[in-house]
C-alpha cells in the first residue's frame, strides 16, 4: 500500500507510545515488588522479603483460598451452562434468537455497579444470606455470557456441511455432537474456561456487593489494603496475580487463534 | 431491583414495611427515591460522570485510531499476532491492579514526583493523586483496549483494494482516510464507543482510588448507598436510572447497526 513513509513512521511511533502507556505502569509495579525499601520509590536493592511475608499472612491465604474456590466452581458452572447456549446460537435462525443474543450481551456491557446492585437486591428479595455462595452465583451470572460468546465465535467459523456429512454417514444427533461438534468447539470451550477463571479471580466490583461476612476474596482484601495505603506487600500480591492472569490469557489467546492458522 | 427502588428505607437500614399499598401508591411516596435523585447534588454528580465518560471516550478514540490503523494495515505480518496479543492482555487483567499501578506512580511519594523533582522540573512534590486528572488517566488507561480492539477488527476486515483504488484515483493518504477508510470503520467505532462509554459511566474503582472523595461519580454514589449509607431503595433507584440510560444508548446502537447490517459487538 502506498501510505506516505512519514505517516507510516508517525503511526509506528504512536503505536510504541501506546504500548509504553499500557505496560509501563504494570512493569513498574512488578519491578518495585522486589524493592527492599518500604516507603519510598527509591531503589534500595533486590529482595524477596515481601513475597516471603505473604506466605505468613493468614488473612491473605484465606482470601486466596476463597478466590480459588469461587473461580473453580464458577468456571465449571459457567462452561456447563454457557456451552449449550453457544451451540443453540450457532444454529440457523430460530424464534427469539436475536433476543437471546441481546440478553447474553447485556451482562457483558452493562456497568458492573448496576449488575452488583441488581444481584444484591435480588438476593435480598429471595432472602438469601450473603456468603461465598452468593459470590459464586453472581460470578456465574456474568461468566455464562462470556462462555456463550467465545464458544459461539469459535463455532461461527464451522462449515455446516460437516454436521450434514456426519448425519449422512449415519451418525445420530448425539454421536454427531460427541464426535464432530464437541472436538471442534473444544478449543473455544477451554479458552472460555481460562478467561472466565481469570475474570472470576480478578473481579472486585460485583463481588464487593454480594460478598457476605467472611467471604473475603483476594481482590476484596487487596482493595481494603489499598484504601489504607500503598505497601510493598500489595505490589507483591498484585505481581503474582498479574503473572497468573497473563499466563492464562496467553494460553486462551493461543487456543482461539489456532483456528485462523 | 425495580421493585425495591419504589420502597423506603427503614429505620435500621432495612426496608420500611408498607402498611397500605393502595395509599402508598396514591400518595406518590413510591417515587420519592426517583424524585430525590434529581436533587442538585446528585445532578452534579451525574453531570460529572457524564462528561468524564464523554471525555474518556473521546480520548480513547483519538489514541486508538492510529494504533488500530497501524496494527491492522501497516504492521509487519509476523509481528501482528504478538502485537495484538499485547493489546488483549490488559483487556482481561485485573482492573483493580491496573488502577493500583497508577496509584503507585502518581502518589506524592511516588515515582513520577520523584522523577520530576529529581530532574529539577519541580521544586517540591505535588499532589497528583486524588485529582480529576488522575481519574481521567485511570479511565483512559483502563478502557483503551476496549476501543482499540473493535477498531482493529473493522480495519482488518477492510477491503484493501478500496484503499488502493482511492490512491489510484489520485487521493492522498489523508483524503483516502477521510473518504474511504473512516466511513468504513464506523461500525467498529460505534462498538468501541459503546464498550468504553457505558463502563466509564458506571465506574467507581478508578474514581474511588485515584480521585478520592472530591471526584465522586455515579458509580460511587450507587455503591455507597449499598455499602455505606445502607439505603438500598435509593441505590436501586439510581442503578435503575443508570440502566435505563444505558439501555437507551444500546437501543440507539442497535438501530444504527441494523441499518448498516453489521451484527456483532465484540
Amino acid at each position: 500500500m502506498r501510505s506516505g513513509r512519514g505517516v507510516r513512521r508517525l503511526l509506528a511511533a504512536h503505536t510504541i507510545l501506546v504500548y509504553l502507556f499500557l505496560y509501563a505502569p504494570i512493569a513498574i509495579l512488578m519491578v518495585f515488588s522486589f524493592n527492599a525499601a518500604r516507603q519510598t520509590a527509591f531503589w534500595q536493592g533486590f529482595t524477596f522479603d515481601w513475597y516471603r511475608r505473604l506466605l505468613d499472612d493468614g488473612l491473605l491465604l484465606r482470601a486466596l483460598r476463597n478466590s480459588l474456590e469461587v473461580a473453580a466452581i464458577t468456571t465449571a458452572a459457567a462452561v456447563l451452562l454457557g456451552t449449550p447456549a453457544a451451540l443453540a446460537l450457532a444454529r440457523p435462525a430460530f424464534r427469539g434468537k436475536r433476543m437471546t443474543q441481546t440478553l447474553l450481551y447485556l451482562p457483558v456491557i452493562i456497568p458492573e455497579v448496576v449488575l452488583g446492585a441488581a444481584l444484591v437486591t435480588f438476593f435480598g428479595a429471595v432472602s438469601l444470606q450473603l456468603s461465598l455462595a452468593t459470590v459464586v452465583i453472581a460470578h456465574v451470572v456474568f461468566s455464562v455470557s462470556y462462555v456463550a460468546l467465545v464458544v459461539r465465535a469459535r463455532l461461527a467459523g464451522l462449515d455446516p456441511a460437516l454436521e450434514e456429512a456426519a448425519r449422512d454417514l449415519g451418525a445420530g444427533p448425539f454421536e454427531t455432537f460427541r464426535r464432530v461438534i464437541l472436538p471442534l468447539a473444544l478449543p473455544g470451550i477451554v479458552a472460555s474456561a481460562l478467561l472466565v477463571f481469570t475474570l472470576s479471580i480478578d473481579d472486585y466490583v460485583i463481588t464487593s456487593f454480594v460478598a457476605g461476612v467472611g467471604a473475603t476474596t483476594l481482590p476484596l482484601l487487596i482493595y481494603s489494603m489499598l484504601k489504607v495505603g500503598v505497601t510493598p506487600e500489595v505490589n507483591a500480591i498484585s505481581t503474582l496475580l498479574l503473572a497468573v492472569t497473563i499466563v492464562l490469557i496467553t494460553a486462551a489467546h493461543r487456543l482461539l487463534q489456532e483456528k485462523e492458522d | 431491583m425495580l421493585g425495591i427502588s419504589f420502597a423506603q428505607r427503614g429505620i435500621y437500614g432495612g426496608l420500611q414495611p408498607i402498611q397500605h399499598l393502595g395509599e402508598y401508591l396514591h400518595s406518590g411516596a413510591f417515587l420519592a427515591n426517583y424524585a430525590r435523585s434529581f436533587d442538585g447534588i446528585f445532578l452534579k454528580i451525574a453531570w460529572r460522570s457524564l462528561w468524564m465518560a464523554v471525555a474518556t471516550t473521546g480520548l480513547c478514540i483519538v489514541v486508538s485510531f492510529p494504533i488500530a490503523y497501524y496494527l491492522a494495515l501497516l504492521a509487519p505480518q509476523r509481528w501482528k499476532g504478538l502485537l495484538l496479543g499485547l493489546v488483549v492482555i490488559p483487556f482481561w487483567t485485573s482492573f483493580l491492579i491496573r488502577t493500583y499501578a497508577w496509584m503507585f506512580i502518581l502518589r506524592t511519594e511516588g515515582l513520577l514526583n520523584l522523577v520530576l523533582v529529581g530532574s529539577g522540573i519541580l521544586r517540591h512534590p505535588v499532589e497528583l493523586l486524588y485529582t480529576q486528572t488522575a481519574v481521567m488517566i485511570g479511565l483512559v488507561y483502563g478502557e483503551l483496549p476496549f476501543m482499540i480492539l473493535p477498531l482493529y477488527a473493522s480495519l482488518e476486515k477492510l477491503d484493501r483494494s478500496l484503499l488502493e483504488a482511492g490512491s489510484d484515483l489520485g487521493a492522498n493518504t489523508f483524503q483516502t482516510f477521510r473518504r474511504v477508510t473512516f466511513p468504513l470503520t464506523l461500525p467498529g467505532l460505534a462498538a468501541g464507543v459503546v464498550l468504553v462509554f457505558i463502563p466509564s459511566l458506571g465506574q467507581f474503582v478508578v474514581s474511588d482510588l485515584l480521585g478520592g472523595a472530591r471526584s465522586m461519580l455515579l458509580g460511587n454514589l450507587i455503591q455507597n448507598q449499598f455499602a455505606v449509607a445502607r439505603n438500598q431503595p435509593f441505590g436501586a433507584a439510581l442503578a435503575f436510572e443508570l440502566t435505563a440510560a444505558v439501555l437507551l444508548l444500546l437501543l440507539g446502537y442497535a438501530a444504527l447497526t441494523r441499518r448498516r447490517g453489521s451484527e456483532d459487538l465484540l
